[in-house]
């Protein structure tokens, strides 16, 4: 669920309110060239796989990760694959364009990588029999051809706040959020509990930057919470800022997306790396082969998709809890969110040893106890 | 904790300060130009790029005025030789600059960059509370107060000034008269180019070192608003800029102290205020009249 957000296009990737009209022209403009332009036509024998992105693939951040798992795929198959990809497509009605487009021109397969694509991916499977489509952190399958895929990025959260919880002199982390979507809450959630299993009075600040990428807004939220006293950054937004100002300002912060140690070589604690190339390898595989069914897969560390970046900058009895920690959780032996759990407002969620039920998980909508913040509802 | 956060604000207006006062001399000539956007991205990616190759963040900022400057006379061909329209032009410029800024950035991607240093001046610098914001900032921000004051003082204080304004406000008497429209205002979207570049290249080395696709991120669009906003006086643009970066920065602060405030109320608190304060300027109609250009966006063909 990660990006619940955009439903049709409220708030594009890479855009932020204030010029909301007028981007969301502009953007509608720029689909319509995207459509035009896109690269290589199928060849006779080989599989074609399609990707359709949200963002530029020079982000950094969701769609460079996403490009990447192509870029693996297309070595890992080599001549039984053809690729094509269009990035920045605005969710909604361009979205749908583009991906009837890439069914017409003949792709086997169709990914289409952002939440907002879910109603469009549908639509045009229900044209395309024959084309298998596999949407990102949805839930819609209403066609036999459409599988969905996401990735429990909450374990890597958790790993995440037991190092903070161990490293933070003041006892206080900072948390750039971007949207207000169970994805997101999550993520704040299993970090605070990570943190809470090593301090109990761990704290943390929440700001919500309304945004999935402004580097110059992440900075700045960055240094409002260091003014305010956290010694830990960590972000869900998608920019590498943050990390260039908790360097700037001397203090730790966690990457997002990808690996960042070159923005933060003596800052950078660990980073989530979501790693789709080889679930990408998998899928295109199975078309090839024939055996591609319909499937809902949420995969964590278990089965790869979720990678902790090199453990770094921190003492080694740090860093064996945190790989003790990540080994657990890569096990399937510890689930982050196992109770007793406390809500923010004091009830209680979990019972002793009771494991969060995934349909909760993916509605979520309530902090646990220990979040400095009041969540946006 | 008080003077970081006045540094703070000023790192977040002064990009918006530079692009929206170039912006403000191209539409008191007359031409409204859109692709601020587009020109501003373009001088990030020229800047980020020329400084870490050469390794000297002020080549960088140099190439980006050149290269805003230069993208910006595509433009002025367009709309003041071959007369198209303002509006369309201005959004083409835009996207133009978004992607070729993608293409060209894209071995940049993923690259730390060269930030630039910031003034210290001994003794100066350390002075309590106000030494810091004063006399120890980054050199471009101190360019953008020096380019708002030249700007100022250029339009409403010298005769070269004066003839740019005629023009805007109406460009068949001032053609009537001889002045050169068409060669005023190619010369005055040059200017708002290499402004706009010179704010781009503000974001990819002062602001956040690096480049990123999209960097810009609607800064270019905000800039533009602003200069109506100031009612195209360079000094009010200044106290918008500021007035902007204020409350985006409070909003932060008063998220992180956790006041209990829903955040989206807060994030658009600088939209809110921005509309507040048009507002209440557009209730003097008179005023307004007086400093819109009126010629603003209307095509201009000399008959002979």
């Amino acid at each position: 669920m990660y990006r619940d957000y955009k439903k049709d296009g409220i708030v594009p990737r890479a855009t932020t309110k204030r010029n909301k009209s007028m981007k969301k022209t502009i953007l509608s403009f720029a689909a319509a060239a995207a459509v035009m332009s896109f690269g290589t036509m199928a060849a006779e024998a080989a599989t074609k796989a399609c990707f359709v992105y949200v963002g530029p693939i020079g982000d950094f951040g969701w769609s460079y990760q996403h490009h990447q798992g192509l870029e693996h795929m297309k070595k890992e198959l080599g001549d039984q694959v053809e690729t094509a990809y269009l990035e920045s497509v605005p969710e909604g009605a361009d979205a749908e364009r583009a991906i009837e487009r890439f069914a017409r021109s003949g792709c086997n397969i169709i990914f289409t990588t952002s939440f907002g694509y879910m109603d469009p991916t549908n639509k045009v499977a229900g044209k395309f029999p024959d084309v298998k489509f596999e949407h990102a952190t949805g839930y819609k399958r209403e066609h036999p051809n459409v599988a969905t895929y996401n990735s429990k990025f909450h374990e890597g959260r958790y790993i995440q706040g037991v190092i903070a919880a161990k490293m933070s002199k003041a006892g206080v982390a900072g948390y750039i959020a971007s949207f207000p979507i169970p994805e997101v809450v999550m993520g704040i959630n299993a970090f605070v509990l990570g943190a809470q299993s090593v301090n109990p009075d761990f704290k943390v600040k929440v700001v919500w930057a309304n945004t999935w990428f402004d580097p110059g807004k992440e900075a700045d939220a960055a240094k409002a919470l260091i003014d305010q006293g956290v010694d830990i950054i960590t972000q869900h937004t998608d920019s590498t800022a943050p990390m260039q100002v908790a360097t700037e300002r001397g203090i730790k912060a966690f990457g997002q997306a990808s690996d960042m140690i070159k923005f933060g070589p003596t800052t950078q604690l660990t980073s989530i790396v979501d790693d789709w190339g080889p679930y990408y390898v998998e899928r295109v595989k199975a078309v090839v082969d024939g055996t591609w069914k319909q499937q809902d897969v949420w995969g964590g560390m278990k089965e790869g998709h979720v990678v902790m970046a090199p453990f770094a900058n921190m003492p080694d009895d740090v860093k064996k809890l945190a790989e003790e920690t990540a080994a657990k959780i890569k096990s399937g032996e510890f689930n982050p969110f196992t109770g007793p759990i406390t809500k923010q407002d004091g009830t209680e969620w979990l019972k002793a040893g009771e494991v969060a039920e995934n349909g909760v998980l993916l509605g979520l909508n309530f902090y646990v106890k220990g979040v400095d913040d009041k969540l946006p509802q | 904790m008080f003077e970081d956060i006045l540094i703070t604000i000023a790192t977040a207006a002064t990009p918006l300060l530079i692009a929206s006062v170039g912006e403000v001399v191209v539409e008191r000539s007359g031409v409204l130009n859109l692709g601020v956007e587009g020109m501003m991205v373009m001088g990030a990616v020229t800047g980020f790029g020329v400084a870490l190759t050469t390794g000297s963040p002020w080549l960088g900022v140099l190439a980006a005025i050149i290269v805003g400057a230069l993208f910006s006379l595509l433009f002025g061909f367009l709309t003041l030789t071959l007369v198209t329209n303002q509006v369309a032009t201005g959004l083409a410029l835009t996207l133009l600059g978004l992607g070729l800024s993608g293409m060209l950035g894209e071995s940049f991607v993923g690259l730390p960059g060269i930030k630039m240093d910031y003034i210290h001046i001994p003794f100066l610098s350390e002075l309590p509370f106000v030494g810091k914001l004063l006399f120890g900032q980054d050199p471009l921000f101190y360019v953008s107060l020096l380019l708002t004051a030249g700007v100022a003082y250029f339009l409403f204080r010298t005769r070269a000034g004066l003839t740019l304004r005629s023009i805007g406000d109406n460009h068949t008497s001032a053609h009537a008269l001889g002045i050169k429209v068409i060669a005023i205002r190619y010369l005055a979207v040059m200017f708002g180019g290499a402004c706009a570049g010179l704010a781009g290249a503000y974001l990819s080395l002062v602001y956040t070192p690096q480049w990123i696709e999209n960097m810009t991120a609607g800064r270019g669009w905000i800039a533009l608003a602003l200069v109506v906003f100031a009612s195209w006086r360079p000094w009010r643009v200044l106290a918008g800029a500021y007035l902007f970066g204020a409350v985006s920065i409070g909003q932060l602060h008063a998220q992180a102290l956790g006041i209990g405030v829903p955040s989206q109320l807060l994030s658009s608190l600088p939209y809110l205020a921005t509309i507040v304060v048009l507002v209440l300027i557009s209730r003097n109609r008179r005023l307004t009249m007086v400093n819109t250009p009126a010629s603003l966006g209307r095509p201009f063909v000399p008959d002979r």
